[in-house]
């Protein structure tokens, strides 16, 4: 039952799926990769059957995450151009992180935070690909020093993913009305109109 | 195996101290590469004691076999012709771990318990807690372990300590005909060596000298060197070997300061909800709506 037909469709339910794929993948990968990233978290192998079981199912995991955020990436690439506006926008980030969300410039599907975030998840991504690739033993042998550099580039963009995710779900809580967007894809007119104003104007029309 | 008669000084992913009250002597296995005659009897030597059998191999024109490390094979002779001098050398450097004060293995390894140091300076592969993730290869200066195509597990020389345990001297030790292998405490070893490089000074040998590199702290397992001042000539034993910097960069201070900057983030993300409150929907955007709708209605 649709509460309110008037509601303004924001995701497919593809680009939904697609999204959760990314999204369990990346909760699975983030949780066995901290294992293996500092001993404090070494516990966390027992969710995955153990610590030999980790070390196997994260790089399957991986190539899972890598293909499927691929997806995503080609659905939204052309969405988060970054425009004078968003550069604005980041800007005057300082007065929407205090709350004060009135004077902030006007958005199309995303702002320049999303973009941003976009543009930095996407980066790390293949970061993580290729320097997960080089550091592959059960698969792959490559040269001492590449598998080094490997290791220290995916360490490195993995923490950067991880802190950025946080950002991402917290982003999502914090602002009401948005969860429901990748539950089933809509968001109410006045949601469209305060945050993304420049979206509901080209679905609206006004 | 845990053993008991052995403490454990250094353990890896393990962030807490290890045993350090218990003083006891440090050891070495010293390797004279001036009297190896290359007869290979410590590679059979090692290859009986550990119970390991590598698969035989093939004849590559070469005396070396096999031709690398493997999971079985945790010592292996390596022959080198050079010339040195207007004269033809054959260097016979016999390979394996190194046992180093400061183990690369052991900083890598993700695995609590995985890789131990013994406080006797042996370096210990501990295979029922490995997972095969390889990171102790990566962290190796001089590319020792090799992982096993069977069990995933990373394999390396022990210096027997199993029989070290028990008084006892490395399985290698004790077969080598030549006496070019020795064993005993680090301090009896370096000085048995300063003997022999004094006599490979008095035959020629003006850079001979005691491999023991200071870059990884120093190891247990040393070598006489007729050339002390070319090691990378005995099949590419590392110059002045340490850690890479990339492998201190990855395990180092990075990762402590990046789990803080996580709880950063998610702590910071929490009292920014609690401090600022939630971004919701404005009242009045909602009933502009709302009137925008009626108006509609209206109309018609």
């Amino acid at each position: 039952m649709i509460r309110d037909p008037k509601d303004l469709k924001r995701y497919e339910p593809q680009e939904r799926a697609n999204h959760w794929v990314v999204g369990i993948s990346f909760i699975l990968l983030a949780l066995s990769g901290l294992a293996f990233f500092h001993p404090a978290f070494f516990p966390l192998t027992q969710l995955f059957g153990g610590p030999t079981w980790a070390r196997i199912i994260h790089p399957y995991l991986g190539v899972l995450m890598a293909i499927s955020f691929l997806g995503l990436f080609v659905r939204f690439r052309h969405l988060n151009k970054m425009t004078p506006a968003d550069k604005e926008w980041l800007s005057k980030a300082q007065n929407m992180v205090n709350g004060n969300d009135h004077d902030m410039p006007e958005q199309g599907k995303y702002n320049g935070g999303q973009k941003v975030m976009f543009w930095v998840m996407a980066i790390c991504m293949a970061l993580m690909t290729v320097s997960g690739v080089l550091i592959w033993r059960a698969w792959f042998g490559f040269d001492i020093t590449l598998v080094r550099l490997g290791a220290v580039v995916h360490a490195a963009a993995g923490a950067v993913m991880i802190g950025m995710i946080f950002v991402h779900v917290y982003a999502a809580i914090w602002v009401k009305g948005t969860i429901r967007a990748m539950w089933y894809g809509t968001v109410t007119r006045a949601w469209a109109k305060q945050h993304h104003r420049g979206w509901y104007r080209q679905m609206t029309g006004k | 195996m845990a053993l008991q008669s052995l403490d454990i000084k250094q353990r890896s992913a393990t962030t807490t101290p290890s045993t350090q009250v218990r003083e006891t002597l440090e050891i070495a296995k010293l390797i004279d590469v001036s009297a190896c005659i290359g007869c290979k009897a410590c590679q059979v030597a090692c290859s009986e004691w550990n119970d390991i059998r590598d698969e035989i191999g093939t004849c590559h024109g070469v005396y070396d076999n096999p031709m690398d490390l493997t999971a079985k094979s945790w010592t292996v002779m390596r022959f080198t012709e050079v010339e040195q001098n207007n004269k033809l050398e054959w260097l016979i450097r016999k390979d394996g771990c190194m046992h180093c004060a400061d183990p690369g293995c052991l900083k890598a390894c993700p695995a609590p318990g995985a890789i131990v140091q013994y406080s006797n300076g042996i370096v210990d592969f501990h295979q029922e807690n490995c997972i095969g993730c390889g990171y102790c290869v990566t962290g190796c200066p001089f590319n020792i372990p090799r992982i096993s195509k069977e069990d995933s597990k990373a394999y390396k020389c022990s210096l027997c300590s199993d029989r070290v345990a028990v008084n006892q001297a490395p399985a290698c030790v004790k077969a080598c005909p030549t006496g070019a292998i020795q064993f005993g405490s680090k301090e009896d070893m370096k000085d048995y060596a300063a003997k022999r490089v004094t006599d490979l000074k008095e035959r020629g040998y003006e850079q001979a000298g005691l491999y023991d590199p200071q870059g990884v702290g120093g190891t247990h397992v040393m070598y006489v060197l007729h050339h002390a001042d070319k090691p990378d000539l005995y099949a590419g034993l590392p110059v002045n070997p340490s850690i890479s910097p990339l492998v201190a960069l990855w395990k180092g201070f990075a990762k402590p300061l990046a789990t803080l900057a996580l709880a950063g983030v998610a702590l910071g993300s929490l009292f920014h909800y609690v401090t600022k409150g939630p971004n919701e929907v404005a009242k009045e955007i909602e009933d502009e709506i709302e009137r925008e709708d009626s108006e509609k209605e209206g109309a018609k």
